[in-house]
């Protein structure tokens, strides 16, 4: 057999342009709301204008009348057929229309399902129900105060706001390091709440089949695997009469993890009516009911001796809103904030948490994090450049002299967790090399003393992502393993399918670079398909990082797998024995005979055609993957900002970001993920907000309110790598969607907190908007 | 109670639209938006809603060549106008000089916004062959990107300027 021509197979390591863009820029995309079925039904929302209230009594004869109308579900209706309540996935529950009372503002109370979105909103509108206002728990030091008004008084025991108490690490061990302390650094600062809004907001067709009971429910969803599960379980149907759809979707940053009353509502009216049902989220609703982040009132205090941190003392106090709607691993109540101890070797830590029912919307998601690591980071870096301060030394030095060591790997950390690598160090180093860092601090103090007020922020995180282990990390109940299922095709052509979910990230693109690298197939002969739960195996979905560490892994697994029942095939094909073959790139070579080879297309028509007696025919497998370990990407980012002392106003003039996210799968695509994650970071730093007034008004419940930053206010990025691989993953790959939204809200606080530092500022929260900063330079004096 | 204008019959128009070249004569309803017309009357679901509010550009469309935000006009103010959406952007068989910056530059990643600022690149190109990096980030400042953090998309457009300037 002639020996195939020689070529570079684009594997791992490869900027392969993404096979994705070809649909979308194009205006082909197949969004949730681009699918339009026969005798469609759409659904609207009556949503509550207040943030808690009795209900004593709902009319819908006005809206039933309106013609177009085709039904009103009220709680009451959904009670008659169980479905007035549905658990959420911290194992709480969660209305899915208010029954008795309405627990935030812009819950859902009642849903007109109408032969057109118009005619049901204007149905909505003359729905009359009759509230009996009760008052509003809007902070959680509020809610837990003697006397709050208990928001969950349906919940049989529930006698005050409490959720949960939750600890880490060792209270003496960290008594003893604060008493033995010569000097003890602390912070308040409270991460506000704010909300992933992807640009495409939350929705779904719901079709229930009469005639056969199958429900196909085409949803935004990160997670459709998972949804099917608790779909199958919350609706009494049979899971394989469930087919869940997660076309393309206009991203998710973990605000399409939870499952929320529009999916529940849509298809049961689907069940009852008979009709498919549209139920497509405006962004009021989206902001304003739907997966919100952070939320965390945090107390950090670190205990220091001889310049080193021995201790890390940390309470925190929770708003989940009305509904303990996180969503995260059942045995953390925190998600994984205990990941505060950072990139520091601090041998002893305590975390305290502890969290409140608000009358605020539900649903604790980690926008683009993997539960809680961006308020845990965020703690963390900002307490290190305080301590820093406080002993008057360079915040890149304490830092340097605090990181855990790269011959300390795998580190066990002070709340449990076993980092598997890393080397803190490099990437410091690198990313003051880029900045030219001791320059820039001889010109902070020239610039001082003209009156020029510039800051340089440093933030060194460490994630935890790609959860998890399966036999500890659970939702619901279900380990958290994902799939990979690889068929290769007679002519050497294969198909992937994953049980993760792009809303964004390339999935189509890398994950074929990953067959292409096992097996040495080229990319564009690798058809990735997801988001079909009748043909993708089992997994926990695309979030917390985890679709390269999880499922990326099990692709390259199955891919292995499918490799050594190619050698057998090659071997019969050669008429060589297996262990005289060598693989090399795309094809089996005999040891020592070069000229002697087979292609793996070649082996994969004989897989169909000419197979040695008594094997089993086809190239093709399933895997799922249980990742041993998590995965711990790190990096670090500075920003440097110069503040208008007329104003207020700081302008960010430089943002260095290296990450180390292991080995790198399609670089182009990790650059666009950080990217992106700097711009969220930035954001949540500089402007992003939901607010609410005293009486439980949400502020921030549209673009206009929730400010996201566009081009114009965007700071432009200089980008860096090193690589530290992942020891237990089979590629060294980390995960890195998240790294940057981790990262970089601490890197743009402490810079324009150093800016000020000098002058005794040790804190600013976020937004960092520039009335706050004008207050502040009032205070020290600096103002113009 | 008085009856509300939604209980008493709705109100109807009859329009004419070019959109992508193509004439279209439909009677709609005075209220439709003109995102709705163009996703729902006519089928064309390149055009995205993503806030409801003018803030995002997801919805924009080109009205005489002019980028404009679909979510917010009504079908009826198109009437005797020329629309261009995302679906008529690629000369036959190819990409228009923008498309093909976004997929080079990696100017993209869930898709969602993309149309949009495709259209309003497209705008700028037209009266500004040479735009600076200040100029598109200006030009680009109506639209809202969640996942590519605007680098790239800039690149994009500088891709795109340069092949004009060959062409």
């Amino acid at each position: 057999m002639a020996v195939s021509e020689e070529q570079v197979i684009r594997g791992v390591g490869h900027s392969v342009k993404r096979f994705e863009d070809g649909r979308f820029i194009r205006g082909r995309g197949n969004y949730f709301d681009d699918i339009t079925l026969p005798g469609m039904l759409h659904l609207e929302f009556l949503r509550s204008p207040l943030a808690h209230a009795r209900i004593n009594g709902i009319d819908t004869s006005r809206a039933e009348a309106v013609p177009g109308v085709v039904a009103v579900v009220t709680g009451e209706l959904l009670a008659q057929h169980n479905l007035a309540w549905m658990p959420t996935l911290s194992g709480d529950t969660q209305a899915v229309l208010a029954t008795d009372k309405v627990r935030f503002q812009g819950q859902e109370v009642a849903a007109v399902i109408a032969e057109s979105a118009y005619i049901a909103k204007d149905a909505c509108e003359l729905i009359d129900v009759d509230y009996e206002p009760l008052e509003a728990v809007t902070s959680p030091q509020q809610a837990l105060a003697e006397g709050a008004p208990v928001i969950r008084d349906e919940k049989e025991g529930q006698t005050s706001n409490h959720i949960y108490d939750w600890e880490a690490g060792d209270k003496t061990a960290t008594d003893h390091a604060f008493a033995e302390a010569d000097k003890v650094v602390s912070l308040d600062t409270f991460y506000p709440r704010c909300h992933p809004a992807p640009l495409e907001c939350c929705g779904c067709v719901a079709d229930v089949d009469p005639a056969t009971g199958k429900t196909t429910i085409y949803m935004t969803s990160q997670a459709p695997h998972a949804h099917r599960t608790l779909f199958a379980l919350v609706a009494g149907i049979p899971e394989h009469k469930i087919r869940i759809i997660s076309p393309d979707l206009g991203g998710g940053f973990g605000n399409k993890v939870p499952i929320y009353p529009g999916y529940v509502v849509a298809t049961a009216a689907s069940l009852l009516i008979g009709r498919p049902v549209k139920w497509v989220e405006d962004r009021t609703g989206n902001l304003i009911s739907t997966g919100f982040a952070r939320d965390y009132h945090m107390h950090g205090e670190l205990a220091l001796k001889e310049g080193r941190i021995t201790g890390l003392r940390v309470n925190m106090l929770s708003d989940n809103g009305a509904f303990f709607a996180d969503a995260q691993p059942t045995i953390c109540k925190a998600g994984l904030f205990h990941i505060v101890t950072g990139s520091y070797d601090i041998p002893a830590a305590h975390v305290e948490t502890e969290g409140a029912y608000t009358n605020k919307a539900p649903g604790g998601v980690a926008y683009r994090c993997s539960f809680r690591v961006t308020e845990a980071s965020y703690l963390i870096e900002r307490l290190v450049q305080n301590a820093a301060y406080e002993l008057g030394v360079d915040p890149a030095d304490f830092r340097k002299q605090n990181f855990i060591k790269p011959e300390q790997f795998p580190y066990k950390s002070a709340t449990g967790f076993e980092y598997d690598s890393g080397d803190y160090g490099a990437a410091m180093e690198k990313t003051l090399e880029m900045l030219g860092y001791d320059d820039l601090r001889r010109e902070q103090a020239e610039a001082r003393a003209e009156g020029r007020l510039i800051g340089i922020g440093l933030a060194s995180f460490t994630e935890v992502v790609g959860a998890g282990h399966g036999a500890e990390y659970k939702i619901a109940g279900l380990r958290m393993n994902d799939g990979a299922e690889l068929r290769i095709h007679p002519t050497g052509k294969a198909v992937l399918k994953l049980s993760v979910k792009s809303q964004g990230q390339g999935h189509e693109t890398t994950f074929a670079q990953i067959v292409a690298e096992e097996l040495g197939l080229q990319p564009e002969d690798v058809e990735v398909q997801e988001g079909d739960t009748d043909h993708t195996p089992y997994g926990l979905g695309t979030y917390a990082s985890r679709s390269t560490p999880v499922s990326g892994a099990a692709t390259a697994m199955v891919s292995r797998r499918i490799r050594a029942k190619a050698q057998k095939i090659a071997a019969h094909l050669l008429e060589a024995s297996e262990e005289d073959l060598e693989w090399q790139q795309g094809k089996f070579v005999v040891k020592g005979a070069p000229e002697k080879s087979t292609t793996i297309q070649d082996i994969a028509f004989a897989a169909y055609t000419n197979i040695p007696e008594g094997m089993e025919g086809g190239l093709e497998g399933v895997y799922y993957y249980d990742p041993p370990n998590m995965t711990f990407p790190f990096g670090t980012y500075a920003v440097v900002v110069e503040i208008d002392r007329g104003t207020g106003a700081w302008k960010v003039l430089r943002c260095v970001a290296v990450d180390d996210c292991g080995v790198r799968i399609n670089p182009m695509i990790v650059e666009g993920q950080i990217m992106g994650g700097l711009t969220e970071g930035f954001a949540i730093a500089a402007m992003e907000l939901i607010d609410f007034d005293e009486e439980g008004n949400c502020i921030g419940a549209n673009l206009m309110d929730y400010l996201i930053p566009t081009a114009w206010e965007t700071p432009k990025f200089e980008l860096g790598e090193t690589v530290t691989p992942s020891p237990h993953h089979p590629l060294g790959a980390k995960g890195v969607g998240e790294s940057a939204t981790v990262g970089a809200p601490a890197a743009f606080v402490n810079a324009v907190v150093d800016a000020l530092a000098y002058a005794g500022v040790r804190n600013l929260e976020m937004p960092v908007t520039s009335d706050k900063v004008w207050a502040a330079l009032q205070e020290a004096g600096l103002a113009e | 109670m008085t009856e509300t204008a939604v209980e008493t019959g709705r109100f109807t128009y009859p329009v004419t639209v070019t959109v992508n070249g193509a004439a279209h004569s439909v009677e709609i309803e005075t209220r439709l938006l003109l995102v709705h017309f163009l996703r729902e009357t006519l089928g064309l679901t390149g055009t995205h809603i993503g806030c409801d509010t003018t803030s995002c550009g997801a919805c924009t469309v080109l009205l005489d060549g002019t980028p404009v935000k679909s979510c917010t006009m009504l079908a009826v103010q198109a009437d005797g106008h020329e629309l261009t959406t995302v679906e008529g952007l690629a000369p036959a068989g190819g990409l228009s000089p923008v498309q093909e910056g976004f997929h080079e530059e990696h100017g993209l990643q869930c898709g969602f916004c993309t149309p949009g600022m495709m259209l309003t690149a497209t705008a700028l190109l037209a009266e500004n062959p040479d735009p600076s990096e200040e100029e598109i980030r200006w030009a680009l400042s109506g639209q809202i990107c969640r996942c590519t953090g605007y680098q790239n998309i800039v690149k994009a457009v500088q891709y795109a300027a340069a092949k004009g300037k060959e062409g």
